[in-house]
């Protein structure tokens, strides 16, 4: 068996359990953790295609910075015990509908869109230089300037948008 | 890749965590030694000459130890808390070339090269190791169900992510000035000069911003004796303390390592010495001494900043951060990018635009925090 495919096996497993354990956990420190290990298969599942920025941003930036920030709030709000029995519980047969829905409409796709030839780019082919890097930083700032700007900007409104809301009003100061 | 590649992928790795594990063991006697030196106290010094064998009395110590467990502690998560924090400071150092490709050993047939990986990305994988190690304390902290580690560890994820952006940006002008992320590249390019001499306030960010991710005086908030007791690792003894231990001292290491490859030439000999036999040119086995010179040198001066200035009180910490460092640091982004622009386009002298504009910029922030100092609405608040 070839090793890529085997890697990616086992990398499938990893990642689906770790989701699976993100949502079966009670304790949502342990589901915060989790959802670091699945971020951080998926960003191996990037390397095996050949995408090693793409890797370390989703690592640096997903499983990093903004998980980190999640299990600070979970941690600063003493949020970790999630309450027994259901808060909303017409929530869960609806859950349970849209995700037989879902699974549904992906086999169908994949039977009858891809043929399901596994055959995943040969991690040889990533070449260890600059150039793929660099066609991506050109492709970045050339043919997708515009949706590259526009992100930029909304997550600046986000930004100050946060700030705004949670700045308080001043009381008793000039 | 063969079975020969990982063979020699494992061996390496080895050695160079047991290199790292000799190195905490000495870096904690020199930092006794030299703090005792500072206060005008003796130290450590009754074991072996020097008291040179006072690490491995330490080992023995700790490995005697017992092995607790506080009652209401998370137990899984307390006993994986020291080796995540351990983790991300062994491997981090992975990319880092120790000697030229001209200096390969030839061993078995092989050609064995001075670095363990050699990734297109390998700045970036630092960015995303760094941003990994937050975990270790935040969960050492949670899992102790101590109100004092817990207090610690959040404050040690607040602190380390507000200086990562300002740690990121500073990586972002070494990658400008080399025009790649590959470490070997970086080296390479600074054989002319130094990229502490092209953008020193750049290296002076690097700096602080990586003192504040290891949480070394005076940043280190996570475990003020006085306000927590001891921070996030108040709770644990024996070997996991031992673990939490060598993992602050090898990220030391780790950062005065990355350090030295950005923004002092890594292996390569300082400038001026390129083209005579002490060039790494010429003798090739030169490297890993520089290396090491370099990584003492700094190493002693982050021991010789914790003797010498206090804890930095928790709101200026933040101020200090966001206000100063990474709009600073931004500045320096866009002045090196417009630096590098200029050289290329009209002449290789307008490089020296980089360290002048960097030093204005320098000298204009320190004179705002000067300012906002004196001003009695920081100083009430």
């Amino acid at each position: 068996m070839d090793f890529t495919l085997l890697l990616f096996f086992i990398l499938a497993a990893t990642a689906v359990a770790t989701a699976l354990g993100l949502l079966l956990s009670r304790n949502a420190v342990y589901a915060a953790l989790f959802l670091v290990l699945n971020f951080a298969a998926i960003a191996v599942f990037y390397l095996l295609l050949g995408a090693p920025f793409v890797a370390m941003t989703q690592v640096t930036v997903y499983a990093g910075a903004i998980m980190v920030l999640f299990l600070f709030v979970i941690m600063m709000l003493g949020a970790e015990k999630l309450p027994k029995g259901e808060v909303l519980p017409w929530q869960r047969p609806l859950a349970i509908g849209a995700a037989i829905l879902l699974f549904a409409e992906t086999v169908l796709l994949l039977v009858q869109r891809v043929r399901l030839t596994i055959g995943l780019p040969d991690p040889g082919t990533w070449e260890n230089s600059m150039d793929s890097l660099r066609q991506m930083a050109k492709m970045l700032f050339t043919d997708y300037l515009l949706p590259f700007e526009v992100t930029s900007v909304l997550l600046l409104v986000a930004m100050i948008g946060a700030i705004v809301l949670t700045k308080g009003e001043r009381v008793g100061r000039s | 890749m063969t079975l020969a590649h990982v063979i020699e992928w494992l061996v390496k790795g080895l050695v160079w965590v047991l290199i790292l594990l000799g190195g905490f063991a000495y870096l904690t006697l020199l930092e006794r030694r030299s703090l005792a030196r500072i206060q005008v106290r003796i130290g450590p010094n009754r074991a072996g000459p020097w008291g040179l064998l006072q690490p491995i009395a330490d080992a023995i110590k700790l490995i005697f130890k017992e092995e607790f467990m506080p009652e209401h502690a998370d137990k899984l998560l307390f006993t994986l808390a020291p080796i995540i924090t351990l983790t991300p400071a062994l491997v981090i150092t992975a990319v880092v070339p120790f000697a030229p490709e001209t200096a390969n050993l030839n061993l078995f047939g092989r050609e064995i090269t001075w670095y363990i990986a050699d990734l297109n990305v390998g700045v970036l994988y630092i960015m995303s190791i760094a941003s990994i190690a937050v975990y270790g304390v935040v969960l050492a902290g949670w899992a102790s169900n101590n109100k004092y580690a817990t207090l610690g560890g959040l404050r040690s994820t607040a602190q380390m992510i507000s200086y990562e952006l300002a740690l990121g940006l500073s990586f972002a002008m070494v990658i400008v000035l080399a025009g790649s992320t590959r470490l070997l590249d970086i080296v390479e390019s600074q054989t002319e000069m130094w990229f502490a001499v092209l953008q020193p306030v750049g290296f002076v960010i690097f700096l602080i911003a990586t003192l504040a991710e290891v949480n070394r005086a005076p940043f280190d908030m996570p475990e003020a004796e006085q306000e927590l007791a001891s921070g996030y690792n108040v709770e644990y003894g024996g070997m996991k303390f031992a673990l939490l231990f060598m993992a602050e001292y090898d990220k030391m290491i780790a950062i005065c390592i990355l350090a030295a490859s950005l923004f002092l030439g890594g292996y390569r000999e300082p400038w001026f010495l390129r083209d005579t036999v002490l060039g790494v040119n010429q003798t090739p086995w030169l490297g890993p001494l520089y290396m090491f010179i370099k990584v003492f040198v700094l190493l002693f001066g982050m021991i010789w900043v914790r003797a010498t200035w206090p804890r930095i009180r928790y709101d200026r910490l933040m101020a200090f951060g966001w206000k100063v460092l990474l709009p600073l640091a931004l500045v320096l982004v866009f002045l090196t990018s417009i630096g590098i622009l200029l050289a290329e386009q009209i002449h290789p002298a307008w490089l020296w635009a980089v360290p002048l504009t960097s030093l204005v910029a320098g000298l204009i922030s320190i004179a705002g925090i000067y300012a906002s100092l004196r001003s009695k609405e920081y100083a009430r608040a």
